[in-house]
């Protein structure tokens, strides 16, 4: 029989320690690993910013999903140093090979006055709800967190805007601002997935925020019930992270654009016709803006609406789901939104491309930073009404 | 050397209702012409009275748009696609 004190003292002479003063410059150092193995309920109390949180008794079964190089830096702490002790010696045995143990742990951490902070955490409701996110290593608490504080506007509550509106508060996006100035109609049933033959005659707004509030109380919906022109763009589009484009009309795109490069606000468009459809990520000043890639709209005859041209139901289904995908990508900040790319979709020959864009030196909306369109009211021709100093 | 033409839904009704179309040329603008020959109203939607692609036309070679190669002079080395990328706005 040996003590705890004898065990300690054997294990930490087979790991590496290091004081907080000796680590600390690591901070933030994409490279490093910062584990924390305290329980759940001592992790919300305070934690290193940055640091992950895998409890000491999960920590062998858990630990490949954080860190599947077996080389990964990791600065691994506890409470005091002593589970963090064990823990290294087991990441040790697992085959990592840098791994260090904060001496003190997080208290003496604290007690020098090193940066921490409380980790938004989620609620035991939420964590059963978004649990096949946060398993995710890309999404995780923190990123699960980030999206429930995250507002996102919708710019039509029809065929783009129904499953993006419905993936995106499935998702646990905090906030969904939703514009139409429409009601809903029968012949939008056959696409528009948010309503229901109960509202029929109801405002969309309304119809969105009854639905989107049933499937997941954790949304709040914001409903604007009226057309978006040049007189309340900027003010409907103003706080919100992103704008996920499902209009159905040339000037709602072009002013939406327009004021996107006022509010510096990326624009997730969608747009469909019959069964062809379109996906891209307009990145005010980082990537090209719609202008770039439409300068002026086609004559009327060669771009009928969906109403006078028909559309599949299912195909605004696919490139909705597709907007609010990278919606989700660029809250998160993962992987390769469609900055820069279009994707473009033939539902009758099941074909998906990317094709190529690039920002054109001489728009007349983003070639000059300082210069932003002026936000006029379009009509059909679109032309851009010169530029303004920026006034946001 | 031939190559393939994606056409938009909206001009597939001025090329028999076909999806893509085949056209030669040692460059874009050869290729255009070419289409011209058996297709005249597909052409003229392709191209203004003065030969220059209407602004609200993107076409792209491969996956490049040609506004940022040499526009119809670039030229085409081996059998490519062209795509014919529409501007649509429904939702």
């Amino acid at each position: 029989m040996v003590t705890f004190q004898d065990l300690l003292r054997k294990v930490k002479a087979r790991i590496r320690e290091v004081t907080p003063a000796e680590v600390e410059p690591r901070l933030g150092d994409e490279g490093v690993l910062w584990l924390d193995v305290r329980e759940h309920e001592e992790y919300e109390q305070g934690a290193i910013p940055g640091a992950h949180l895998i409890p000491r008794g999960l920590l062998e079964s858990s630990i490949s999903m954080q860190a599947p190089d077996p080389a990964t830096e990791i600065v691994v702490y506890c409470a005091g140093g002593a589970r963090s002790a064990l823990a290294a010696l087991s990441l040790q045995e697992l085959g990592y090979e840098n791994v260090v143990s904060v001496a003190g742990g997080f208290g003496q951490w604290k007690a020098e006055g090193r940066p921490w902070s409380e980790p938004v955490t989620l609620s035991s409701d939420q964590k059963v709800r978004y649990s096949r996110h946060t398993m995710l290593p890309e999404v995780g608490e923190e990123g699960q967190a980030k999206l429930l504080n995250s507002r996102v506007l919708l710019v039509g509550a029809g065929g783009l805007g129904s499953p993006a509106a419905l993936y995106l508060a499935a998702a646990g996006v905090g906030v969904l601002g939703v514009v139409d100035f429409d009601v809903v109609d029968a012949s939008n049933l056959q696409r528009q997935i948010l309503h229901n033959m109960d509202r029929l005659g109801h405002s969309k707004v309304e119809s969105a925020r009854e639905t989107l509030t049933a499937l997941n109380p954790d949304v709040k919906v914001e409903p604007y019930g009226e057309r978006l022109s040049a007189g309340n763009v900027l003010e409907v589009m103003s706080g919100y992270d992103l704008v996920v484009d499902g209009g159905d009309n040339f000037p709602t795109r072009y002013l939406v654009n327009d004021a996107s490069l006022h509010l510096r606000i990326p624009v997730v468009h969608g747009a469909i016709f019959r069964f062809e459809g379109q996906a891209s990520v307009f990145h005010p000043y980082q990537g090209p803006c719609y202008r770039c890639l439409f300068p002026q709209p086609p004559p009327p005859e060669l771009a009928p609406s969906c109403a006078e041209a028909g559309v599949l139901g299912v195909l605004p289904g696919i490139i909705g789901s597709i907007e609010a995908m990278e919606a989700i990508k660029m809250l998160l900040g993962i992987g390769e939104p469609l900055v820069g790319k279009l994707l473009t979709y033939d539902a009758l020959t099941e074909d998906f491309r990317i094709l190529n864009l690039r920002r054109n030196p001489d728009c007349l909306a983003c070639a000059d930073e300082s210069r932003p369109p002026a936000i006029v009211e379009y009509d059909q021709y679109c032309m851009p009404a010169g530029s303004v100093a920026r006034t946001v | 050397m031939m190559h393939t033409i994606r056409l938009p839904t909206i001009l597939r009704v001025h090329a028999g209702g076909d999806s893509s179309v085949t056209a030669r040329g040692s460059t874009v603008g050869e290729a255009f012409s070419d289409l011209g020959k058996r297709y005249p109203a597909l052409a003229s939607q392709l191209l203004e009275p003065d030969g220059s692609v209407p602004v609200f036309v993107n076409v792209f070679l491969n996956d490049e748009d040609i506004r940022y190669l040499e526009g119809l002079d670039t030229p085409i080395s081996q059998p490519s696609e062209i795509t014919v990328l529409p501007s649509v706005a429904g939702g």
